[in-house]
């Protein structure tokens, strides 16, 4: 009997020399050998293996995931509410779906949010690709810059939006000294937060801050997956540097760039942390995205039942944009 | 001819001037971008009424005065109290003193800054084990609707967290789980899962079948092989995930504020909530933040390579 460790790293030079990983045929073949499948009957066999293996996780998600969803679903047609539990719970039909589907508030959340998701996902894409465009000319000490500007994204959303406040001060705050002094208006005459025409604008600074460098880390994977020979054949064909980008470097960098966007939208769809500490929906409810709606009805107003239909139609939206995004996943990684 | 090669390699190597623009620029955005994280560090070394002082000041005398506030919870003494006092202990007595005030016991970051950790470690350790063991499942057998089971993991990563958050209140408050360690290292576990599973099954598939075919055919299990050969070589997958991991559950704060008040609550829902006497004690919010950010910088240092595969669930990789 041969040492196993040994036929191992052999196995892992022969494998390591390998440009692509074997075919189902030869992997079949191998599946087929008698000595291994006699062996492998000795332990648990394979298909046990992958139940035991996988089991856990569904559990979990059927436990934490699944259960209360379906319980969502079965509370968004009652007037349950969470806070009187003694009250008898009725069973109201589609009433709540009908009456968030109806109402002007709905769709003023729906407006703050859709202005907050589209203007941040402008301009991060916007800033995001440009930034990836200049890392990518490879300038002296570019990593280390990327990493730099890398951090804001991986702080705490919520502690983020409390700083902010910070500087959002009317009087002593940071930003509105530095805004002031480059526009020449009194720092004390707005206030970002607090103003009904600036506080929808105070968030979308805040994000695009947080999370332009989402969107360059994705484009700048995008401008280095194209092959170099593409732009040498179009200097051959005297092809301008402008046409090279709009020819060449945006169409082939696109299917990243739009991962990025998905990416953002879904996540700006269903924000709530950074948006709740820094205007927790206000001034009135100027900036409150659809989450802060949600976080209102179900934990202050404890409208249980109407919250959780409003829950689920959240979710569906987020599940078809999951959906599409999924396919947009499978179709860079096919590249 | 000679002039279009030589643009032709301009391209793949960028002019001597392009760089130089380029990289200002890129040098300004990330100065820029830096200030109000340097603000915030400037400002946990301020005085309160230092760090409220109009115009915003850039020197100032430093102090720990912050960070006094941070751990400590004060009361307002008079004059003639505090100076009958024995002499101050620390620094932090005299600074507290200074303000005609006495320490009257520890705050509560600490606890609550364990109660980051503990929730974070506890979860990144569960979900990297749940996740690394479906991963290798769904990288190396054939499961049954593979492809609906992962999209359907990744979709629970999906979910509003405010839209579950209600549901989830009603089953913990049913089985006792309310504010405690145990319900949010389970909660953040279910989040964290899917991204593992996703992450991780990305890695496996990398290392080649081929060294636990010739395994088994030695005579390992198909257990042992996991164990001994794909787990070695999976090391750098399992330490990236398990940091991606660890940064959520530490960040985490929709489900922290929701779900959790005393017991278990965690540092982000805490920050916040500090308060001096007449509003917020900038300087104490300013050390806690600080204390905060200062791990997520480093993992954020030692992931850099990792980035991009952890924040696109492994769609993109280098």
């Amino acid at each position: 009997m041969t040492d196993p460790s040994r036929t191992w790293s052999i196995a892992q030079e022969a494998a390591s020399g390998m440009t692509e990983r074997s075919s189902d045929l030869e992997m079949r073949a191998a599946r087929a050998t008698p000595e291994a499948l006699a062996r492998r009957l000795r332990g648990l066999s394979d298909r046990a293996i992958a139940w035991l293996f996988i089991a856990p996780t569904m559990l979990l998600l059927l436990a934490i995931n699944v259960f209360p969803l379906i319980w969502t679903i079965q509370l968004s047609f009652t007037n349950y509410r969470a806070n009187r539990p003694n009250l008898a719970v009725r069973n109201v039909g589609i009433d709540n779906y009908q009456t968030i589907l109806t109402d002007p508030d709905t769709w003023a959340a729906m407006q703050a949010t859709a202005h907050f998701v589209l203007w941040t996902i402008a301009l991060q894409t916007i800033i995001g690709f440009a930034l990836a465009y200049l890392i990518d000319r490879k300038f002296r000490g570019h990593a280390f810059w990327t990493t730099v500007i890398l951090i804001p994204m991986m702080l705490s959303p919520a502690v983020v939006g409390n700083f902010w406040t910070f500087l959002y001060q009317p009087q002593i705050g940071l930003f509105n000294y530095v805004a002031a002094f480059f526009t020449g208006v009194e720092p004390s005459s707005f206030e970002m937060i607090g103003s009904v025409k600036l506080a929808p604008w105070s968030i979308v600074i805040v994000d695009t801050w947080m999370w332009t460098p989402y969107v360059m880390l994705i484009c700048l994977a995008g401008l280095r997956s194209i092959p170099e020979y593409i732009y040498e054949a179009a200097e051959v064909d005297r092809a301008s540097p402008w046409r090279q980008f709009w020819t060449i470097t945006l169409p082939m960098a696109l299917p990243f760039i739009m991962l990025a966007v998905l990416f953002r939208g879904i996540e700006n769809f269903k924000m709530f942390d950074m948006v709740n500490l820094l205007t927790s929906g206000g001034p009135g409810s100027t900036t409150e995205v659809a989450s802060i709606t949600l976080k209102r009805e179900a934990f202050e107003k404890w409208r249980t039942g109407y919250s959780s239909a409003f829950a689920i139609i959240l979710f569906v939206t987020v599940f078809g944009l999951a959906n599409i995004y999924v396919k947009a996943l499978n179709r860079v990684k096919s590249r | 001819m000679s002039a279009g090669i030589a643009t032709a390699h301009s391209i793949a190597e960028p002019s001597a001037r392009a760089k130089t623009v380029a990289g200002v620029l890129v040098v300004l955005y990330a100065v820029i971008t830096m200030v109000p994280l340097a603000w915030i560090f400037l400002t946990s070394f301020k005085s309160p009424p230092d760090s409220i002082s109009y115009p915003p000041k850039l020197v100032f005398a430093p102090t720990i005065e912050g960070y006094c506030n941070l751990f400590t919870t004060r009361t307002r003494q008079t004059p003639e109290y505090v100076n009958s006092l024995p002499p101050a202990a620390d620094a932090c007595d005299e600074i507290t003193r200074s303000r005609n005030m006495v320490i009257a016991g520890p705050s509560n970051y600490v606890p609550r800054f364990v109660n980051s950790l503990v929730i974070a470690f506890g979860s990144t350790i569960l979900s990297v084990v749940l996740g690394t063991a479906a991963a290798y499942a769904f990288s190396r057998f054939k499961v049954p609707l593979k492809d609906d089971l992962l999209f359907f993991i990744l979709s629970t990563r999906m979910m509003p967290p405010i839209a579950v958050a209600i549901p989830i209140y009603l089953m913990f408050r049913e089985l006792g789980l309310s504010d405690t360690k145990l319900g949010m290292i389970l909660l953040y576990t279910s989040v964290n899962v899917s991204l593992a599973v996703w992450l991780l099954k990305g890695f496996i598939d990398e290392i080649p079948r081929e060294y636990e075919e010739s395994a088994m055919i030695d005579g390992y299990t198909r257990l042992r092989a996991f164990f001994k050969v794909v787990l070695p070589q999976a090391t750098t997958g399992i330490v990236a995930t398990a940091i991606f991991c660890l940064i959520f559950a530490w960040n985490e704060y929709a489900f922290a504020v929701l779900l959790t008040s005393g017991e278990a609550q965690t540092a982000p829902p805490f920050i916040p909530i500090i308060i001096g006497e007449g509003g917020q004690d900038w300087p104490a919010v300013a050390a806690g933040t600080t204390l905060f950010l200062v791990p997520i910088l480093v993992f954020t240092v030692l992931l850099r390579k990792h980035l991009l595969r952890g924040i696109t669930f492994g769609a993109v990789r280098k």
